[in-house]
C-alpha cells in the first residue's frame, strides 16, 4: 500500500469529543512541532456544546510556511466514534489513520488506500490509571506519545512543555509524562517509525510567536492605556476580556491590592456599549468586545457616539450569523452592518487584523485613532482570528509612545482665552475640540446629546445647521483615511488582474498566489487594513482589469463596501467567496480565481497564436 | 452655547454660598417645557439645592436618557457637563462615567417611561451595581414626549386624558429600589418644594446609589381628575412619613434643629442626616418593613413621601470593583502601560 512519503509539509486532524480535554493535548502537539523549528497552522474546530459533541483539531505543518487551512487531512487521529466513518472518508490516498484498537475495528469502516495504524489505548491506560477522568485525560497524552514515535517529534520538546504547563501543579507532572511515554513505546513496539511523513528539526519560524488574536488585542487594550473594560459575554470575544483582565491581574494591581482599571460585566451589549460612551466621555480610554449580534444591540448608541463625537473602541470578533447562528464558526459577516451601524447618516472607522501582532498594533491604533478622530473605531477580527493560536511576528513595543488623546482642551487652554465651542472646525481637519467634564468652573461645559446641533453647539433644528454639522462629519471621514493603516501591496508585479482581502484570508494568500503562478496565473495581491479605504486602494484597483475581491461571506459585502465608497465599475470587481463557517482554504481561492481567468487567458493565446 | 440662554443680570444682593456663587450660579437655559410642568419645578428644586449644598457646579456630571424629563439637565447648572444619552440607558452612560472618575458627582435625570420601560433593565442594575449617584425619576404616570401614552408607573383603572382606562398593574419603582438594594431611597412630589429640596441635598451627598421618586405631574397630558399622578390627587393622597434634612460636614449645627422626635445619621464623611418621623409606625433603616408599609398603603390610594429607607453603610461600585482612589482617567499612561521590557518577557513565554 501506498505510503505519503513528506517531511515537515502535512495537516494533522483529531476527531475527539468535546469536553474530554483533548484541546490541550492537541495544543501540545502544535506547540512541540513549533518548538522544532516548524510553522504550524493550528485550528480548533469545536461545536456550540460544552460536552460530548464531535470537535475537530487541526495543525497545519509547512516547512515552507503556509499556515492556512489545506482541505485535507494526512494523518487523522480517529478518537471519536460518532465521527468514525466521516474521519476515514476525509483522508487523502496514502495517509494515517490512528485509531484506538482497544476494540476490533468493524470491516467496513476499512478504506483500501490509507494506513491504519492501531494502538490499544483504552486498555493501556486503564491498565496504567485507576480513576475515570485520569483515564480519560491520559488517553489524549498517549496518543501524543503515539504521534511522536510515528512522526518524530522529539519527546524532550514535548516533556518540556508539560513541565511549563504544570508549573505550580507539579504533582500532575509524573503521571503526565507517564502517559506520554505509555503511548511513545506502544508506537516504537508496533510500528516501523517514524512513518515516511514526518517532522524533522529546522529553524523556519525565527523569532515568531504562537499566540492567539484575543489575548493579543486584550493586552494591547493594557499597552494602549485602557482603564475601563464594559461587555457581555459573547463567543467569540469573551477571551479578549478575559486576556485583558488577566494581563491587568500581572501589571496593573497595586501594592495595597487596588487595580488601577475597572471591569465592568454589563447586564446586555446595550448597556455594555452605553459604558464605553460614559466612560470615554469623561475621559478614560474604554472598549468593549462583542460579535455580530452585540454589535447590532449596539447601533442606537454607536450612532449616538458617531453624532456627539465620542471615542469608542469596540472590537468585533466576527462569527457565522445570524442571531445565534453557528456561534463556533468563522466568518467576516459583520463589515456592512458595522461600518454603517446605526441611523441616519453614519460611518464607523474599521480595523482589518490579520494576526495576534496586529491584533496587538491595531488595539493601540484604535484608541489613538479614536480620540484623536472623537469617533467610534471597530477593530474587526474574527473567531478564527480571536481563538486560534496563530504564527506571529513578536509583539514590539517603543517606550517612547505617548496616547494620542486628541483635542482635549486642559483648564489652562481655556484660561487663556482658547475659544471653545464644541463642534467648529478649527484646524480644518474637521475635527472639533472637546473638554472633559470637571475641567473649568466656567469655561468648557458643554452638552452632549444626539439632537441636533450647531457648530457652537447649541441644539437646533435648522435643516441647514444639520446638514452643515453631518457634512462636518463627512470630511472628518476623510481626515480619518489620511490617518488609519494604509493598505499593503504584498505583490505588486503589474499583472492585469489582482487579489483584494481583508484580515485572516491573508494566511492562505501566499499559498494561493504560489499555486496560481505556478498555473502560469500571476496575479497581484493588496491587503486592506482599514475603511476609509486609503488611495492605495483605489490606485490598486484601477491599475488593474480584474480584481478578485476575496470576502468570507455569502454577499460580498468587502466588495460592496468598495463599490459603493469608490464608485467604481461592478464588472471589474469579480467575488471570491467562502461561508460555510470555516477558514477560507487556498484551494478555494486558486480553483475560484483560475476558472475565471483560463478562458480569459485561452482567449488571449488564442488571439496571439 | 445652549438653547434660549437665561440673559444675565448683575444682581448684587443675591444671598451668596461659601463658594461665592448666586442661585443664578446653577440655572441653566430656559425652560421649554410645557408652562405648569411639574419637571420645571424639580429642576428648580435641584438648583437650590446645589446652591445650598455648595457645590462648584463644573464638578457635576448631569445625565439624562429621552423624554421630557430628561431634558431638563438643560435648564439647570449650566456650568456643568451634561449629557442627553438615548432612550432608558442613563443609568449605562452614568456607570461608565463614575468608572472613569470617581470624583465628579453624577445626577441622573428621567421619566417613568425612560426607566420603567425601556431603561427597566439598566435601572435595577445600576442599582445593583451600587454607581454613586443621584437617580432622579420625574413620574408623571405617562409618556410627555411621545404624547400622552401610558407609562408603566400609571395606575391600574387610572384614565388617558382621552378617557381609556388604563388595565395594566403599575411598576412600583421605590418599591423595586428597595428590593434591588439602593442605599437611599425617597419619593416626593413636584411641588413640595420643602420636602424635595432637602431630600436632593441628602440625596446627592449620599456616597452610595440615591434613587428619588418624584411625582411630576404632565399638565397638557395627565392632569385631569381620573390621574392619579395629577396635582390635585397628590394633593390628597400625599403622606409624608420621614423628613430628612442634611447638613455638610462644613457647616456648623445650630439650634435650628431643636431637638425632638429625630434620629441625626452620621455619613461616613462627617455630614449629618437629620431625619424627622411624621408616621410613628414608621422605620426607615428597615428594608423589608418599608416594603410592607409601602404595600399596605398603596391599597388604600396613598401616596408615601418623604425618606422611606436609608442604609448607612452603603457599599459603591468602586469599592466593589477594588479600584485605585484616584479617577481612572487621572491615571498616567506610564502607571498604565507594562513597558517594552515586560512584552519581551511576554514574547519568549509565547516561544
Ligand atoms: C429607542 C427609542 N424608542 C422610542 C423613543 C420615543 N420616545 C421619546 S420620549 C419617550 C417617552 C418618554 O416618557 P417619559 O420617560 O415618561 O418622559 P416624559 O416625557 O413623560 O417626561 C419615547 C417613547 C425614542 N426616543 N427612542
Ligand atoms: S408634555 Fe407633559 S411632561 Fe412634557 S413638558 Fe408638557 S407637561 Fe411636561
Amino acid at each position: 500500500m501506498s505510503r505519503l512519503a513528506k517531511v515537515n509539509e502535512f495537516v494533522l486532524r483529531f476527531a475527539n469529543v468535546n469536553g474530554t480535554g483533548s484541546a490541550s493535548a492537541n495544543g501540545l502537539v502544535a506547540r512541540a512541532l513549533f518548538r522544532m523549528g516548524l510553522p504550524v497552522g493550528p485550528k480548533n474546530i469545536f461545536p456550540s456544546n460544552i460536552q460530548g459533541l464531535p470537535t475537530w483539531f487541526e495543525i497545519r505543518v509547512s516547512e515552507a510556511g503556509y499556515t492556512g487551512r489545506r482541505g485535507t487531512v494526512d494523518l487523522m487521529v480517529a478518537m471519536n466514534g460518532q465521527t468514525f466513518a466521516q474521519d476515514v472518508r476525509s483522508v487523502e490516498p496514502g495517509g494515517y489513520l490512528l485509531y484506538d484498537s482497544s476494540k476490533p475495528l468493524a470491516p467496513e469502516l476499512r478504506r483500501p488506500d490509507i494506513n491504519f495504524l492501531g494502538v490499544p489505548l483504552t486498555e493501556l491506560v486503564t491498565r496504567q490509571f485507576a480513576n475515570p477522568r485520569q483515564r480519560l485525560l491520559f488517553k489524549n497524552i498517549a496518543y501524543v506519545g503515539v504521534l511522536s514515535a510515528l512522526l518524530d517529534i522529539e519527546p524532550e520538546v514535548v516533556e518540556q512543555l508539560l513541565r511549563e504547563q504544570f508549573q505550580g501543579k507539579e504533582k500532575l507532572i509524573p503521571p503526565n509524562m507517564q502517559a506520554f511515554e505509555l503511548g511513545r513505546a506502544a508506537a516504537l513496539e508496533r510500528f516501523a517509525c517514524p512513518l515516511p511523513m514526518h517532522a524533522q528539526r529546522r529553524d523556519a519560524v525565527g523569532d515568531r510567536i504562537l499566540m492567539d488574536g484575543n489575548s493579543a488585542a486584550g493586552l494591547g487594550c493594557v499597552y494602549a492605556g485602557a482603564t475601563v473594560a464594559a461587555w457581555y459575554p459573547i463567543t467569540p470575544s469573551t477571551s479578549l476580556v478575559d486576556a485583558f483582565s488577566a494581563y491587568c491581574e500581572d501589571y496593573r494591581v497595586n501594592p495595597d491590592g487596588s487595580k488601577r482599571y475597572a471591569i465592568l460585566q454589563a447586564e446586555d451589549e446595550l448597556a455594555a456599549i452605553g459604558m464605553v460612551v460614559g466612560a470615554a466621555w469623561n475621559g478614560a480610554r474604554s472598549f468593549t468586545a462583542t460579535s455580530g449580534p452585540g454589535v447590532s444591540l449596539m447601533t442606537e448608541f454607536l450612532g449616538l457616539a458617531y453624532y456627539a463625537e465620542i471615542p469608542v473602541v469596540l472590537f468585533d470578533i466576527q462569527r457565522c450569523g445570524p442571531s445565534t447562528g453557528m456561534p463556533t464558526r468563522t466568518q467576516q459577516s459583520d463589515l456592512l452592518s458595522s461600518a454603517y451601524a446605526s441611523h441616519g447618516d453614519t460611518k464607523h472607522v474599521l480595523l482589518f487584523p490579520a494576526s495576534p501582532k496586529e491584533c496587538f498594533d491595531m488595539a493601540v491604533q484604535a484608541f489613538d485613532l479614536a480620540e484623536r478622530l472623537q469617533t467610534p473605531v471597530l477593530v474587526m477580527s474574527d473567531l478564527d482570528l480571536g481563538m486560534n493560536d496563530w504564527l506571529s511576528e513578536p509583539l514590539t513595543w517603543d517606550d517612547s509612545y505617548r496616547p494620542d488623546r486628541g483635542k482635549v482642551l486642559t483648564a489652562q487652554q481655556l484660561e487663556d482665552g482658547f475659544q471653545f465651542y464644541r463642534y467648529l472646525d478649527v484646524d480644518g481637519d474637521a475635527i472639533p475640540y472637546r473638554t472633559l467634564p470637571g475641567t473649568h468652573p466656567s469655561k468648557g461645559a458643554f452638552f452632549t446629546r444626539g439632537s441636533g446641533h450647531d457648530r457652537l453647539g447649541a441644539y437646533t433644528e435648522d435643516g441647514d445647521k444639520y446638514r452643515d454639522n453631518v457634512d462636518r462629519l463627512r470630511r472628518k471621514f476623510d481626515t480619518a483615511a489620511t490617518l488609519v493603516p494604509d493598505a499593503a501591496t504584498l505583490r505588486d508585479h503589474g499583472n492585469s488582474a489582482g487579489i483584494i482581502y481583508i484580515g485572516t484570508t491573508a494566511e492562505v494568500i501566499p499559498e494561493a498566489l504560489d499555486a496560481l503562478t505556478a498555473q502560469g496565473l500571476d496575479v497581484d495581491a493588496l491587503r486592506v487594513r482599514a475603511f476609509p479605504f486609503t488611495q492605495r486602494v483605489y490606485d490598486f484597483i484601477a491599475a488593474h482589469d480584474t480584481v478578485f475581491v476575496v470576502d468570507q461571506n455569502r454577499d460580498g459585502q468587502l466588495r460592496a463596501m468598495l463599490l459603493i465608497e469608490g464608485n467604481l465599475d461592478p464588472a471589474r470587481l469579480v467575488s471570491v467567496l467562502s461561508y460555510d463557517g470555516m477558514p477560507v482554504t487556498a484551494d478555494l481561492l486558486v480553483h475560484s480565481i483560475s476558472t475565471h481567468l483560463e478562458p480569459v487567458r485561452a482567449l488571449a493565446m488564442g488571439a496571439s497564436a | 452655547m445652549s438653547y434660549l440662554p437665561k440673559p444675565k443680570i448683575h444682581h448684587p444682593q443675591l444671598p451668596k454660598n461659601t463658594l461665592g456663587l448666586t442661585r443664578r450660579d446653577y440655572e441653566g437655559s430656559l425652560s421649554t417645557l410645557c408652562a405648569g410642568c411639574g419637571h420645571d419645578s424639580v429642576s428648580a428644586a435641584l438648583i437650590q439645592a446645589c446652591f445650598e449644598l455648595d457645590l462648584p457646579p463644573h464638578r457635576v456630571g448631569k445625565l439624562s436618557g429621552i423624554g421630557c424629563s430628561s431634558k431638563t439637565p438643560t435648564y439647570f447648572l449650566g456650568p456643568a457637563h451634561g449629557f442627553n444619552s438615548v432612550h432608558g440607558r442613563m443609568p449605562s452612560i452614568a456607570s461608565g462615567a463614575a468608572a472613569a472618575n470617581r470624583d465628579l458627582v453624577y445626577i441622573g435625570v428621567s421619566g417613568d417611561g425612560d426607566t420603567a420601560s425601556i431603561g427597566l433593565g439598566q435601572f435595577i442594575h445600576a442599582i445593583r451595581r451600587g454607581v454613586n449617584m443621584l437617580y432622579l425619576v420625574e413620574n408623571n404616570g405617562t409618556y410627555g414626549l411621545t404624547k400622552g401614552q401610558f407609562s408603566a408607573t400609571a395606575d391600574v383603572g387610572s384614565k388617558s386624558k382621552a378617557g381609556k382606562a388604563n388595565p395594566y398593574t403599575p411598576i412600583d419603582l421605590v418599591q423595586l429600589a428597595l428590593q434591588m438594594g439602593a442605599g437611599f431611597v425617597a419619593r416626593s412630589f413636584s411641588g413640595d418644594k420643602e420636602q424635595l429640596v432637602p431630600l436632593l441635598k441628602a440625596a446627592i451627598a449620599y456616597p452610595g446609589f440615591a434613587f428619588i421618586d418624584v411625582i411630576s405631574p404632565c399638565v397638557t397630558f395627565n392632569n385631569h381628575e381620573a390621574s392619579t399622578k395629577s396635582y390635585s390627587h397628590i394633593r390628597r393622597h400625599d403622606r409624608p412619613v420621614m423628613a430628612a434634612d442634611f447638613v455638610p460636614l462644613a457647616q456648623e449645627i445650630t439650634a435650628a434643629y431643636a431637638p425632638g422626635d429625630r434620629h441625626t445619621v452620621t455619613l461616613h464623611d462627617g455630614s449629618m442626616l437629620h431625619l424627622k418621623k411624621l408616621a410613628e409606625d414608621y422605620d426607615p433603616y428597615d428594608r423589608i418593613g418599608a416594603m410592607n408599609y409601602l404595600q399596605r398603603h398603596q391599597a388604600d390610594g396613598s401616596v408615601l413621601t418623604g425618606l422611606l429607607y436609608l442604609d448607612a453603610e452603603p457599599t459603591e461600585m468602586h469599592a466593589m470593583l477594588g479600584t485605585d482612589a484616584a479617577a481612572l482617567n487621572s491615571l498616567p499612561h506610564a502607571s498604565l502601560c507594562p513597558g517594552a521590557a515586560q512584552l519581551d518577557a511576554i514574547n519568549a513565554a509565547l516561544r
